[in-house]
């Protein structure tokens, strides 16, 4: 297999609005073909960073190539990409057929494989026999696929998307989450997507930027991000999760130990590399935390005293597959853990005010160092 | 919204001042114009209305028919040059930085709301024979004339001005002056609501700016552009102050014309007969105006 190449290159790129620092010297590669996901809260500078590949906004510092070629100068009219806008912004005034051939009329291309082309587009996107349409005679969901069918017909190198679901209903967000998976797939062209959504992303991506306060947190696969996240920032926004400060007391190769005052001492089964009494931070995702009458507890794998903690349920919320308890610890603090629903009458077993045990796997803590 | 049906007392309550008003200095004088253009001069102030429809067979006769037509192309004119005017005017407006565009808009207003008869006198100064306009010209014309002396030419010959003023062309400049707001506000108003991301997902397909203004832009201002020309187009047509001041012996329009009926030539029943055929046919646009929009919102 070759080694494939970077489709977009982004290299040292800022952007500054007045005083505010937008995206603050971001470096990223982005592969031909691949679901690229730019993930962030609002303000991260990850719709910036898109609009500046689309041309909309020029970097204040930096490059930007795509295809090889520095788009510096290079107007967005000009640009191999192509956008699908949060609003959609299909032209209200023209029907579903011109809208999708607006960017092959442009172009210059013979009437004839305008035609094939959008209708082409159009079963891509399952609106097939739809061409007529006004837009105002559509639904939300159809209208984005429109905004889909009128990016990709122009084959483009890399389509942008900007929040492509957000304003969809949950069922058809989870719907589309797999049809634009599948769609990028069969046309193989890179992907590009923004989104605060962190379901969004995971489900879709190849890989994720994580961006924070204009800066990239973390680049990695999904599963990457969730299970081994590089500090407090991702592994909070990714998921749920549990995070407490400690000391670092033994680290060695194959395994250390970090004192926590609101948890008790956490045992792993590697080695962390840190300074030794430096301050850490580990995390423990709710799903990861087994849930046990008071004293019924006992890590295995373990030494004494070790992954243990105990507490008592403060608040649980049904959620149907699973059940989220709060628990609150011997320290004060609060705990979250999440119990899977396997049978019909599991979520029967605790209550509010059970006291209630609480122990987890060596592999299951996460420590960050920043 | 709460229902005027469920609140009659209080709605009434508040409706009638307005009403009354209305009544008392709108719809009874109309209607005393009205009956008065169905009448004929007895004597020196006594108006007999007998019902007659003479009055309008006139106001059909060719010389005020070419009067009519005439100010309809002042006006169309008119409308045609605020329009070519105003929608870069506006699109800049639209485009200019936030900070920026109440300061624009106040620039548009400024002179709305300074009084006409200044507006016109003040233009008037400047278009004049001895105006700041042929003044400069002059100016220019002698300069050119002595530098064409100093490189051994020979001179131009003596600056006549220009007639800028008394004729056709100062009557639609200074209506052009005077009714560019109207046009602009409503162009404003229209392309400030366009969601800026059609525009950029004209230029994202490949599009140029001129080819986004000409099939994007213009097409989802057209109520605004429609509501402009027709604001500007009936107080246009309605123009007496303008062609007054400003127009020569042939510049008059049929609001001149009315004027006359009424004051000089002492003919109200005539003067009526007119103006009640100009309100007819600005009805008319309106109407049209007021059709289109509803089939536009029953589309959507």
């Amino acid at each position: 297999m070759t080694e494939k190449q970077p489709v977009i290159s982004i290299r040292n790129v800022t952007k500054r609005f007045g005083n505010m620092v937008a995206v603050d010297n971001v470096s990223i590669d982005i592969l031909e073909g691949e679901f690229f996901v730019l993930l962030g809260p609002s303000g991260c500078g990850k719709t910036t960073l898109l609009r500046m590949i689309a041309g909309f906004e020029m970097p204040s510092e930096g490059q930007i190539l795509i295809g090889g070629q520095d788009m510096a100068g290079v107007s967005p009219n000009q640009r191999p990409v192509n956008m699908v806008f949060q609003s959609y912004a299909v032209f209200p005034h023209m029907s579903v057929a011109d809208n999708v051939a607006y960017g092959l009329k442009i172009s210059g291309v013979a009437k004839p494989e305008i035609r094939t082309r959008v209708d082409e587009a159009l079963e891509l996107v399952s609106l097939g026999g739809l061409g007529q349409r006004m837009p105002d005679q559509l639904s939300g969901g159809q209208r984005q696929r429109v905004a889909l069918a009128r990016g990709l017909v122009m084959r483009p190198k890399v389509l942008l998307l900007d929040e492509p679901l957000s304003a969809l209903d949950a069922k058809l967000r989870a719907q589309m989450q797999f049809e634009l998976a599948e769609l990028q797939d069969n046309v193989g062209i890179t992907f590009v997507t923004v989104t605060h959504d962190q379901d969004e992303a995971l489900s879709m991506a190849c890989r994720i930027a994580v961006m924070n306060k204009g800066d990239v947190a973390q680049l990695a696969g999904p599963s990457d991000l969730y299970e081994h996240p590089a500090n407090r920032f991702v592994a909070d926004f990714i998921g749920s999760v549990n995070i407490f400060e400690g000391k670092l007391t033994v680290d060695e190769p194959e395994q250390a130990v970090v004192d926590c005052p609101e948890l008790g001492r956490v045992f792993l089964n590697h080695g962390v590399t840190g300074a030794h009494e430096t301050t850490v931070w580990v995390a423990i995702r709710p799903e990861k935390i087994t849930m046990l009458p008071a004293g019924q507890a006992k890590a295995k794998d373990s030494p004494d005293g070790h992954n243990i903690a105990h507490g008592q349920i403060k608040g649980l919320s049904y959620l149907g597959d699973v059940t989220v308890y709060e628990v609150r610890l011997e320290s004060g603090r609060s705990i979250r853990v999440s119990r899977p629903n396997l049978s019909r009458w599991d979520q029967e077993d605790f209550s509010w005010d059970d006291k209630v045990s609480l122990q987890w796997h060596p592999t299951s803590p996460i420590v960050l160092l920043s | 919204m709460q229902d005027w049906k469920q609140h009659k007392a209080t709605f009434a309550s508040i409706a009638v001042s307005p009403v009354l008003w209305l009544v008392a200095f709108f719809i009874v004088p109309l209607a005393v114009v009205w009956l008065y253009s169905f009448g004929r001069n007895v004597g020196l102030t006594e108006i007999d209305i007998s019902g007659t429809f003479s009055n309008y067979g006139r106001a059909l006769e060719p010389l005020y028919l070419e009067i009519f037509g005439k100010s309809v192309a002042v006006a169309a004119l008119t409308t045609l040059i605020c329009l070519i005017i105003g929608f870069p005017i506006a699109l800049a407006i639209t485009f200019a930085q936030p900070k920026w565009r109440p300061w624009m808009l106040l620039a548009i207003m400024l002179p709305f709301w300074t009084n006409l008869l200044i507006r016109t006198y003040a233009l008037i100064t400047v278009l004049r024979t001895e105006g700041y306009v042929n003044k400069s010209l002059g100016w220019f014309w002698e300069g050119a004339s002595s530098l064409k002396v100093m490189v051994g030419m020979a001179p131009l010959s003596t600056w006549e001005p220009l007639p800028l003023l008394y004729n056709n062309f100062a009557v639609i400049l200074g209506l052009v002056y005077v009714h560019l707001p109207f046009m602009v506000l409503p162009l404003y108003a229209a392309l400030d609501r366009l969601d800026r991301s059609l525009i950029e997902a004209s230029l994202d397909l490949g599009a140029g700016h001129f080819r986004t203004l000409t099939q994007i832009v213009a097409p989802l201002a057209a109520p605004g552009i429609i509501s402009g020309v027709i604001i500007t187009f009936v107080p246009a047509l309605g123009a007496y102050l303008t062609p007054d001041l400003m127009g020569g012996p042939d510049s008059q329009m049929i609001a001149n014309v009315i004027e006359r009926q009424f004051k000089r030539a002492n003919d109200w029943p005539f003067g009526a007969a007119l103006s009640f055929l100009l309100m007819y046919a600005t009805f008319i646009l309106i109407a049209l105006q007021t059709l289109r929009n509803r089939s536009a919102e029953r589309r959507s």
